[in-house]
């Protein structure tokens, strides 16, 4: 790709050559995530109504196909779901902010969309290696509550407020005790760095992922993932037997899909992340033949589905959360724990080597 | 470099149009979302000059954060906006006066020769692999220490503040205990008892 | 990695205190609601250690650490012990004023203590963010402990003052403060004397700087024209805050004048010499012109206050080794007498009775001979009648003004002097020759009875003899300088 940089040179003269070069590919690269990502977020609806769908003992959507082929069926959905969106009006009500209602949904997903930039795909694709990743990543996750805000009170209605409000809250209190248990991470790992994340849980099996040492704050990340993305059981903002459908009450057509495939992308960042930081990324769980042969994007993947299948698993099994609930677990008891379990850390991280060498099955010290 | 220009016009005067504008706008909630986008300029600015830790601190923190609670309380104002521009004629006059005596000295202060590329040179560009991260970690639990802990001080004692002003104890209300809950048994609520089977007559 | 441990020893007083401070938050937790004046004895105990460590550490040499952000000095030590001082008599006097009016509560000390960290870092701080760090730990205290009283929209309109303007005093100083940067390059203070000497900055900044910095302090030390916020705070809070704020954060300002003016500015002297004459007339003046009209006595103390900073700055103006140690002797004198004041206000107030206005003084000689004859000592002395201590302690200043060949400024300070004395010496016309207008006896605890009765004497006595406390506080300014 680096063999086209003379021609921009050529066209743009060499001041301002570079920088269009290197926009270009990015733009290229940038597609190159993001067509996946939509394809994944598609297919993830479709995975969701299918697992749900069996965990109640249903079938789920089975008819629509490719040209069809009987076998295929319900493999059509999203395409189909899709078109439908597309092809729907965009109702703006009478009393909203036209120019914020519509601005919403977009300030939801380019949070969602651009934290991408920085997420390891293997141990050299990856987009933008800077040393900050991980400070980055919780600045983009931290944006996206703008989204669902704005979209509340541009609506100029009562149920989508109570949700924006419920919202905003929400990601707040557990953005803390998710930024506590990244802490844990980057103490174990000394850096910012995705890449050298993984690369620090290095060391022959699943043992040395930092899910083992960081158990609790694996736990927490987790769950505060899940909250983050508001998500069952802590949907709230949406709440639909309660507030109707929260803050995207009076959305439809694509500004509805949009904040939809945010709410998908998001989960499956998390869902990366919390590979790439706890489950070892790439990496395979045992360091030998017939695991290592498989390529690590392979690998990767597989983490990913499984925190995604997670995700699916907690909507069919669980009750939402009561509001004052919700509150009471991000802050009397996430951010507690997460407090507790940083200082635990700093304190076994300072014992002298000779003390930490003598302790049996140390693996991470 | 004429591209790195090129960005830092570009988004100097977006934060200087969005400031403007927070000041200007009539509508609170549209001041809020600017000041927003010039925290997020901001940032970029401060990126190009290559602090990157303070750049996304300052959109975790200001962004992420504090302007969320602070666009919260905006959305929930019914501020009257006519009531609070009153007086803005007859004062502005004074306003403008002083405004534009600040911006003299200001500029006699910061067009001198101290702040001239002379004698302030541009810090050298560093390396790739350079972290101003752990640059700032070691300064502040070194040298800067003892500032870090009073800061640390500060926020307690804001935290203290906070909950001395606003808790009180209500007695009209009712709520459940959480921690009660969880921890109820089955023994509590469900008693099972053993009933002879009843005759059917 | 080569960092070396910094050395603990000259911050243990303030080790001390918030270890302690931490101890008091969570022993109220447990304590539960019978058990309030735990932390009220815990809180002297606290004071008691501080001044003990303090005591033990002090030496008269400067000792400088935590990369030299800190500075312990003779100047540092004796002005928290006064500190300290100041603090357990607030929270003795105030004991029974607070438990009347629900505010007996753990925040009530936790933020007494705070504020009284605050002021340590304040007074021996080397650096300029430790000198902000500490006003700003201060400021947020005291903001908080106004609003306390939640249900008092008078409480809560004065706090809302407060903040809002020593944000903005805040603002000005970090404004200042940032100039100064720019000019030097460097926020330490002793660096930042070395650089001015070197003269390679321009002149004009630092004035720019000067200008922001001194209207930042005098925003916290409530002189004129940025006054405006002392009197409705003093009105407003509850007299018990209302004594804290005007006493010990005084000591603590003048730290911070003495650390950031004369240690660190020093140099421009003849620059802030000018600002000061300015503010410190304007001071006096429409301190002691209001504060005739005024009804409400906690508001005309807090005019007083407005002409006694005033003074103070007085000798600041007259630099030199005499000029600071007379301020500083005045700052002490000053906080000795307002606590005095605001002591008897408390004593006279009960249960759903404030006793803030000038005419409940009516007859109080028939109430309490005793109590008038106190608030009689403390009158005298802010007026400035000798013997008592206010008259010396205006004296030195005079003095310290004049050896520096302002006479003009002796000659305009001591009419204004004269005429503040009209309301103070109203207040003893209504305590000695009007009727009562309630005649209901006063009740106090006997630990109040002695500490009020300490405080007069204090009053009278180092009013006679005023070398100890002269000497004090000249060997600590020679110590620092």
């Amino acid at each position: 790709m680096d063999s086209f940089q003379p021609l921009f040179e050529q066209l743009f003269g060499s001041e301002w050559g570079v920088p269009l070069f290197l926009l270009a590919k990015n733009l290229l690269l940038i597609l190159a995530i993001i067509i996946p990502l939509l394809l994944a977020v598609a297919y993830l609806t479709f995975a969701e109504r299918k697992i749900i769908a069996f965990m109640q003992v249903r079938v789920g959507p089975n008819r629509v196909t490719f040209f069809g082929i009987p076998w295929l069926g319900g493999w059509g959905q999203p395409i189909a779901d899709a078109v439908k969106a597309i092809m729907k009006e965009i109702i703006i009500p009478t009393g909203a902010n036209k120019f914020l209602f519509l601005l919403a949904p977009i300030l939801a997903i380019t949070p969602a969309l651009a934290a991408w930039a920085v997420v390891p795909f293997s141990p050299e694709l990856v987009l933008a290696d800077i040393n900050a990743a991980l400070l980055y990543i919780l600045a983009m996750t931290s944006l996206g509550v703008y989204g669902v805000i704005i979209a509340g009170w541009a609506s100029n209605s009562k149920y989508a407020f109570l949700g924006a409000m419920r919202s905003a809250a929400q990601v707040i209190s557990y953005e803390l005790a998710m930024g506590f248990a990244l802490v844990c991470v980057l103490m174990m790992s000394s850096s910012l760095n995705l890449g050298d994340i993984v690369a620090g849980q290095q060391g022959g099996s699943f043992l040395n992922w930092y899910m083992i040492p960081l158990f609790p704050m694996f736990l927490v990340y987790f769950i505060s993932g899940v909250a983050e993305t508001n998500r069952l059981p802590f949907d709230v903002a949406e709440g639909e037997s309660e507030i109707v459908a929260g803050f995207h009450v009076d959305y439809s057509g694509m500004a509805f899909t949009i904040f939809f495939l945010a709410e998908y992308a998001n989960m499956i960042l998390v869902a990366t992340l919390t590979s790439i930081m706890f489950l070892g990324g790439w990496l395979p769980p045992v360091d030998i033949a017939p695991f290592n042969l498989i390529p690590s994007i392979v690998w990767l993947l597989l983490k990913i589905a499984i925190m995604l299948f997670f995700f699916l698993w907690f909507r069919a099994t669980f009750p939402r959360y009561r509001y004052d609930q919700i509150m009471r677990l991000g802050w009397k008891v996430f951010i507690p724990i997460t407090l507790i379990w940083i200082v635990l850390l700093g304190a076994v991280m300072q014992l002298p080597e000779a003390a930490l060498q003598s302790f049996p099955l140390n693996l991470w010290f | 470099m004429i591209f790195q220009d090129f960005v830092f016009y570009s988004l100097a005067s977006v934060v200087i149009i969005s400031a403007l504008g927070v000041i200007t706008l009539r509508n609170p909630v549209y001041s809020v979302l600017l000041l927003v986008l010039a925290f997020v300029t901001s940032s970029g600015l401060w990126l190009l000059l290559e602090a990157e830790f303070l750049a996304i601190a300052l959109v975790v923190v200001y962004v992420g954060a504090v302007m969320v609670l602070f666009l919260f309380v905006v959305m929930m104002l019914d501020i009257n906006l006519d009531q609070m521009r009153e007086g803005f004629w007859k004062w502005f006059p004074f306003g403008a006066i002083l405004a534009f005596i600040m911006t003299v000295e200001m500029s006699m202060v910061l067009m001198s020769k101290q702040f001239s590329s002379e004698i302030i040179q541009t810090p050298e560009y560093k390396s790739v692999d350079y972290s101003n991260t752990k640059e700032l970690g070691r300064l502040i639990y070194t040298e800067y220490v003892y500032v870090f802990e009073l800061a640390a001080v500060i926020l307690l004692v804001a935290m203290v503040a906070a909950i001395a002003i606003t808790l009180r104890h209500r007695t009209d209300k009712k709520s459940s205990n959480a921690s009660r809950q969880i921890a109820v048994s089955r023994n509590e609520r469900l008693k099972v008892i053993s009933m002879p089977a009843e005759k059917k007559e | 990695m080569d960092f070396l441990l910094p050395d603990f020893t000259p911050a243990y007083p303030e080790i001390f205190l918030l270890f302690m401070i931490c101890v008091v938050m969570l022993a109220d937790l447990f304590a539960g609601e019978k058990n309030r004046l735990l932390s009220f004895y815990l809180s002297l105990l606290t004071l008691a250690g501080c001044a003990f460590i303090t005591y033990g550490i002090y030496s008269t040499e400067v000792r400088y650490t935590f990369s030299g952000m800190f500075v312990g000095d003779a100047m540092s030590d004796t002005l928290k012990l006064m500190i300290y001082l100041t603090v357990a008599a607030v929270l003795i006097y105030s004991r029974a004023y607070i438990s009347l009016r629900g505010l007996l509560k753990g925040e009530f000390f936790s933020l007494t203590l705070f504020a009284t960290l605050g002021m340590m870092v304040m007074v021996s701080a080397s650096h300029l963010i430790t000198l902000y760090l500490g006003i700003e730990l201060l400021s947020l205290s005291l903001y908080a402990m106004v609003a306390l009283q939640r249900e008092s929209a008078v409480a809560t309109e004065a706090a809302i003052k407060f903040f809002v303007l020593g944000a903005l005093a805040s603002g000005f100083l970090l404004y200042g403060m940032s100039m100064l940067y720019g000019a030097t390059g460097t926020l330490h203070i002793s660096e930042l004397t070395k650089s001015i000497q070197q003269g390679t900055a321009d002149h004009d900044i630092f004035v720019v700087g000067l200008v922001f910095v001194v209207a930042g302090i005098s925003f916290k030390l409530s002189a004129v024209p940025f006054h405006m916020w002392a009197p409705d705070v003093y009105e407003g809070a509850p007299t018990a805050i209302t004594l804290f704020i005007g006493s010990a954060p005084k000591l603590a300002a003048f730290g911070f004048v003495m650390r950031l003016l004369v240690e660190g500015l020093g140099e421009l002297a003849t620059d802030w010499q000018g600002m000061l004459v300015l503010l410190s007339v304007a001071s006096m003046a429409v301190g002691n012109f209001v504060a005739i009209a005024q009804l409400n006595i906690k508001r005309m103390l807090a005019y007083s206050t407005i002409s006694h900073v005033g003074f103070v700055l007085l000798g600041f103006i007259a630099i030199g080794e005499n000029g600071y140690s007379s301020a500083m002797f005045y700052v002490i004198a000053y906080v000795l007498m307002t606590l005095g004041a605001f002591g008897i206000i408390m004593l006279l107030s009960r249960e759903g009775f404030e006793a803030d206005k000038i005419s409940d003084f009516k007859g109080l000689n028939q109430r309490s001979p005793w109590l008038a004859f106190m608030m009689l000592l403390i009158m005298f002395s802010m007026a400035g009648v000798p013997p008592m201590i206010g008259f010396y302690a205006k004296l030195a200043v005079f003095q310290a003004v004049l050896e520096a060949g302002y006479v003009w400024l002796v000659v305009v300070a001591v009419v204004l002097a004269l005429i503040g004395a009209f309301y103070y010496l109203r207040i003893i016309k209504f305590m000695y020759f009007d009727a009562p207008e309630d005649t209901r006896p006063i009740l106090f605890k006997p630990d109040v009875r002695i500490l009020i009765s300490t405080n007069g004497l204090a009053i009278v006595l180092l009013g006679i003899f005023p070398q100890a406390l002269m000497g004090l506080s000249l060997s600590a300014i020679q110590h620092s300088m």
